[in-house]
């Protein structure tokens, strides 16, 4: 049970500086998300918590212990690494017994944790074998077993679900969210996918080049990014994200269409700022057939031609040409749409994100 | 009436396997057999005389044959150790450097290009009791007044021949530690950091295991060359003095050549290259052992 605080946390490799002065204070017990772009400082992030990799400036709390020079077995955490790193010449029982047996745990108890962890995991039938006799998600999760056979202050996870099928990968999403609930300790939990950030995740980091581009809740990431690159990042399909200048009233794409101001930025911008303009596909719809999103909506229609259809199922993501640009929306209660047919697109502008041109951060208040 | 005409494949391995039979198999048979004659140099028409076991029993029943035995596997076991505990240690030193470490890797394998005949005569010379370098440095240094006789106790040559030994040949073992430590994946060490394991559990743990089967390479290496050794015991001290480092291999050749006793030496040749082969035999169990405890795909 700890708390887990970075201050002004800078990582170089020579004269190259991965990490930027991050800072970030994660709550005893919160299970935080560090997403974001590959190469972006995720794992070297980690690597300092855990404290396989020296810092090379800035702080790092766990708890109130400051464990910047602390090496990684007086930190109490465990890791899921990326490349698992499971001991070659271990069987899956002994690979996830072995920090209980270093610190001096019975036979009896570690067996006890082993045999838990296996069936948490699904890895009962495969506890006699080695690592080299196993698959790629079969030793994700032995890596998975061997840090949750222990009760650590942290735990970092470094994409501990990449190597899965989607079946298996929603269920030790789930495996591990009953994990959190239950052991109660602070997780930290690096991820590509977004879906994995959100559902787990009380709070999401999102990171970028080194720096961390906004800290928040998943709906606040999602509902209020605070730039167009988290904007950009958070939600699939991607975010409609144009150009456009600010007129009278309205918003003028570069071939000279427009949409209504939306009346939340009316005081916001000035006329003839540049600007980008954002709208979720789920806020994008063919007429009657979007989600409503409450009295105060306000909808814009246009009729614009079909360029695109990509039938889901259940829903289908119509791309219509509408500004010069192909708008990706969504379609609910689908009805069969051609290349080329003329739809009315409806722009639920209440929903609508505008992000300065320049700074690209966004000019909501 | 047709030639014997043999199936072309037969024809294209008919020359390796007359060369082969030639210079292999020939020589070994002849001496196996002449190790059951009396056979002697200096009196050839001895290698018809066929007696059995003779030479063998007589073998069994000679106390000087088992002592150099025992030395010499005294020898293996001694120099295997002291060589495998350095060479881990100069393996261990030299995968740390940072800088230089192609520089130190060479530096390290400079004792194994010398000849073993040059070697021995520089140890000779250095330990040598008037003008040696050992003795030399210790009086100059105080630290005794008397001038040590090395290679003229029987104790102190064979620990001479030892050091000699283990100064040529610990590189063996530090450069097949090193290649393991080398090839070692570095995630599993960072997992046993994180396991909680302090620099020692991390090494008796997880890389002791890893370069286990690069050691046992070694030591095979190593054992047939000890179990062979000659030529620093034959410069250093010829087996002396009175004897008191003989080992099998001075021995058999003393037995051959001065004694010009060819068919008792050859009888001892063979018991001695049953104990390398024992050693051989001992050892690949132990790697394949260990090889497939680490899930090696080599
Ligand atoms: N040992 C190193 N030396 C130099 N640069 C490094 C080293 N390790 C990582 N980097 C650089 O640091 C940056 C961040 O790497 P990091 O592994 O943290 O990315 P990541 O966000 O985990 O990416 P991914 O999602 O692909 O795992 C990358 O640009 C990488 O090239
Ligand atoms: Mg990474």
């Amino acid at each position: 049970m700890a708390t887990v605080s970075l201050k002004n946390l800078v990582k170089k490799y020579g004269h190259l500086e991965v990490v930027h002065a991050i800072n970030l204070d994660v709550e005893d017990r919160e299970f935080v998300a560090l997403v974001g772009p590959s190469g972006c400082g995720k794992s070297t992030t980690l690597r300092m918590i855990a404290g396989l990799e020296p810092i090379s400036g800035g702080h790092i709390h766990i708890g109130d212990r400051e464990v910047n020079k602390l090496p990684p077995r007086q930190r109490n955490i465990s890791m899921v690494f990326q490349s698992y790193a499971l001991y070659p010449h271990m069987t899956v029982a002994e690979n996830m017994g072995f920090s209980l047996k270093i610190a001096g745990k019975s036979q009896d108890e570690i067996s006890a944790a082993v045999a838990d962890a296996a069936r948490t995991l699904g890895l009962e039938e495969l506890l006699e074998r080695r690592p080299s006799q196993l698959s790629g998600g079969q030793r994700q999760r032995v890596a998975m077993g061997r840090a949750i056979v222990r009760h650590p202050d942290v735990f970092l996870f470094d994409e501990p679900l990449s190597n899965l099928d989607a079946k298996l990968r929603m269920q030790m999403r789930t495996e591990i969210k009953k994990l959190h609930a239950k052991v109660q300790s602070t997780v930290i939990y690096v991820t590509h996918d977004q879906v994995e950030a959100m559902t787990l995740a009380d709070r999401i980091v999102i990171m970028r080049d080194g720096h961390i581009e906004q800290v928040g809740p998943p709906e606040e990431v999602f509902r209020r990014p605070a730039s167009r690159f988290v904007a950009g990042f958070i939600g699939s399909p991607t975010m409609n994200l144009h150009n456009a200048v600010v007129g009278a009233g309205k918003l003028v794409f570069a071939n000279g269409d427009t949409l209504p101001l939306p009346q939340q930025f009316r005081d916001r911008v000035t006329e003839g700022q540049k600007v980008i303009f954002g709208l979720r596909p789920d806020d994008v719809y063919p007429a009657g057939h979007g989600i409503h999103s409450g009295e105060a909506a306000e909808v814009h229609s246009v009729e614009v031609p079909v360029s695109l259809t990509e039938p889901l199922g259940n829903e289908t993501l119509v791309f219509a040409e509408f500004a010069g640009q192909d708008w990706i929306s969504r379609m609910l209660n689908p009805k069969i749409l051609r290349m080329g047919d003329r739809i009315k697109l409806s722009f639920d502008l209440s929903q609508s994100h505008l992000f300065d041109a320049a700074t690209e951060k966004s000019l909501r208040g | 009436m047709r030639g014997w005409k043999p199936a072309p494949h037969i024809l294209l391995l008919m020359p390796a396997f007359i060369v082969l039979a030639a210079v292999v198999v020939v020589p070994l048979l002849l001496s196996l057999y002449s190790s059951f004659t009396p056979f002697r140099l200096t009196r050839p028409d001895t290698i018809y005389t066929f007696i059995g076991f003779r030479n063998y029993q007589r073998l069994f029943a000679d106390r000087e044959f088992w002592v150099a035995f025992g030395r010499t596997v005294l020898l293996l076991t001694v120099a295997l150790n002291l060589e495998m505990v350095l060479g881990l240690f100069l393996a261990l030193l030299v995968e740390k450097a940072t800088r230089g470490q192609r520089l130190l890797r060479t530096i390290m394998m400079f004792p194994m290009m010398f000849s073993p005949i040059l070697v021995g005569f520089q140890f000779k010379f250095m330990f040598n009791d008037n003008i040696g370098l050992v003795n030399n440095a210790l009086q100059s240094l105080g630290l005794t007044d008397q001038a040590i006789p090395w290679l003229i106790d029987g104790k102190l040559a064979f620990t001479s021949i030892l050091i000699a030994e283990i100064w040529s040949s610990t590189s063996v073992f530090a450069i097949f530690i090193l290649a393991g430590l080398m090839a070692m994946p570095k995630e599993p060490l960072e997992a046993a950091k994180v396991d909680g394991c302090t620099p020692l559990q991390s090494f008796r743990y997880v890389t002791w295991p890893f370069i286990m089967p690069f050691a046992f390479i070694a030591m095979t290496i190593r054992s047939l060359d000890i179990a062979r050794a000659y030529d620093i015991v034959k410069i250093m001290t010829d087996g002396g003095p009175a004897k008191r480092t003989e080992i099998l291999w001075t021995l058999i050749s003393r037995t051959a050549y001065s004694d010009a006793r060819m068919g008792l030496a050859n009888a001892m040749a063979y018991v001695a290259i049953l104990l390398s082969i024992l050693f051989t035999v001992m050892f690949f169990r132990q790697l394949a052992k260990a090889r497939q405890q680490i899930g090696a795909e080599w």
